[in-house]
């Protein structure tokens, strides 16, 4: 487990020093990504250490954003002056996005005939 | 508040245990209640969480940098698991592969759907500037975002709200949209919760479905990188 972190941070750590030498328009940790998904593929196969410590990370995904979440309490003076534009973007826009691409997705696996994976539910 | 038990206070809230500790209790009340109300999501976890602590530092006069000096050890694990995004895209890649074409046309017309029209909408009802270029990249995840928000010139702290309370809207609200549009396909929808509200959909489709899952991951970081390579780019070309 403790190597597999190790691994992980290493990725991270060497795409932060990619964009940072290279200039690219990307953020560290997405570049970071892109070289684990990379030596995936080389290598041909998940460990199972990798495996059970970004199934550890990944399954409380949504704790990790708590702390820059409570940051609106910094924001709230300006969240009130701006309350209806804020408001009304973020809730359309969100609206719009999922039904666009749900609605792309579907329309194009229609068209080019690959098989839905049927199910009903609150996914 | 008597002497012994202000002396405990100044010393634990001088520490990060405290902090971190907090942000750890709170989320588990949010977990329990959600669990406690069958995954319902309109009460979303996240939610529950951040206003309990909200509150808590408010009642206390806690200053959000004192709180963020411990919470920061939660923070930092936002970079890792990006990385380990890469996991779950491998996983499926075979999956991936057949329809890559659907899947990367799908991601890239959502990922500028998202930020257009936000940016559009702000701009219509009169929001500021500098709301508008922080709330372009609200549909990705926090640590891709705030570095995007910086680049363009917006609030990174703004933005990491917006990003927030965007990934918890579209884990309220796209089941039901969903279900309204009889979109069903576990593929389309967890690649549109991926898309719209990045890890915060991609926690909530993971507990429902694993298609779902895979699908809202992969389109997670899909969109991380289509948005950070194309709003920086659409920005240097209108400005």
């Amino acid at each position: 487990m403790l190597n597999a972190f190790t691994l992980i941070l290493c990725c991270q750590l060497a795409g932060e020093l990619i964009v940072t030498a290279s200039g690219l328009p990307i953020p560290g940790p997405v570049c970071g990504m892109a070289l684990m998904f990379t030596g995936l593929i080389v290598r041909g196969g998940v460990p199972d250490n990798l495996g059970m410590a970004s199934d550890a990370l990944l399954s409380n995904l949504s704790l990790l954003f708590i702390p820059a979440g409570v940051g609106v309490m910094l924001h709230l003076q300006l969240m009130s002056n701006e309350a209806l534009p804020i408001t009304v973007a973020l809730v359309l826009s969100t609206l719009i996005t999922i039904a666009v691409t749900a609605a792309m997705m579907q329309w194009l696996g229609r068209r080019t005939g690959q098989g839905e994976d049927k199910g009903r539910g609150d996914a | 508040m008597p002497e012994n038990l202000r002396e405990i206070w100044v010393y634990l809230s001088a520490s990060p245990l405290l902090h971190l500790t907090l942000t750890l209790v709170a989320y588990q009340a949010g977990s329990y209640i959600y669990q406690w109300g069958k995954l319902n999501p309109l009460l979303n976890p996240v939610l529950i969480a951040i206003c309990m602590l909200v509150a808590a530092l408010v009642l206390t006069g806690t200053s959000y940098t004192a709180y963020f000096e411990g919470a920061q050890f939660v923070h930092f694990l936002l970079g890792p698991a990006t990385v380990a995004l890469a996991i779950p895209l491998y996983r499926q890649f075979e999956r991936v592969k057949r329809s890559a074409p659907l899947i990367l046309s799908s991601i890239l017309v959502g990922s500028l759907t998202a930020s257009l029209s936000a940016v559009a909408l702000v701009w219509l009802l009169g929001g500021s500037w500098g709301t508008a270029l922080s709330i372009a990249p609200k549909s990705v995840t926090a640590a891709v975002a705030m570095g995007v928000s910086e680049q363009l010139g917006g609030l990174p702290s703004l933005t990491a709200v917006m990003v927030i309370l965007t990934g918890i809207l579209g884990a309220m609200l796209g089941p039901p949209l969903l279900n309204i549009l009889r979109i069903h396909d576990w593929s389309a929808r967890g690649l549109a919760i991926g898309t719209a509200s990045h890890g915060i959909g991609t926690a909530r489709a993971l507990q429902v479905n694993e298609v779902a899952g895979a699908f809202a991951g992969l389109a997670m970081g899909l969109n991380a990188l289509s948005t950070s390579v194309l709003l920086p780019l659409l920005w240097r070309i209108l400005s």
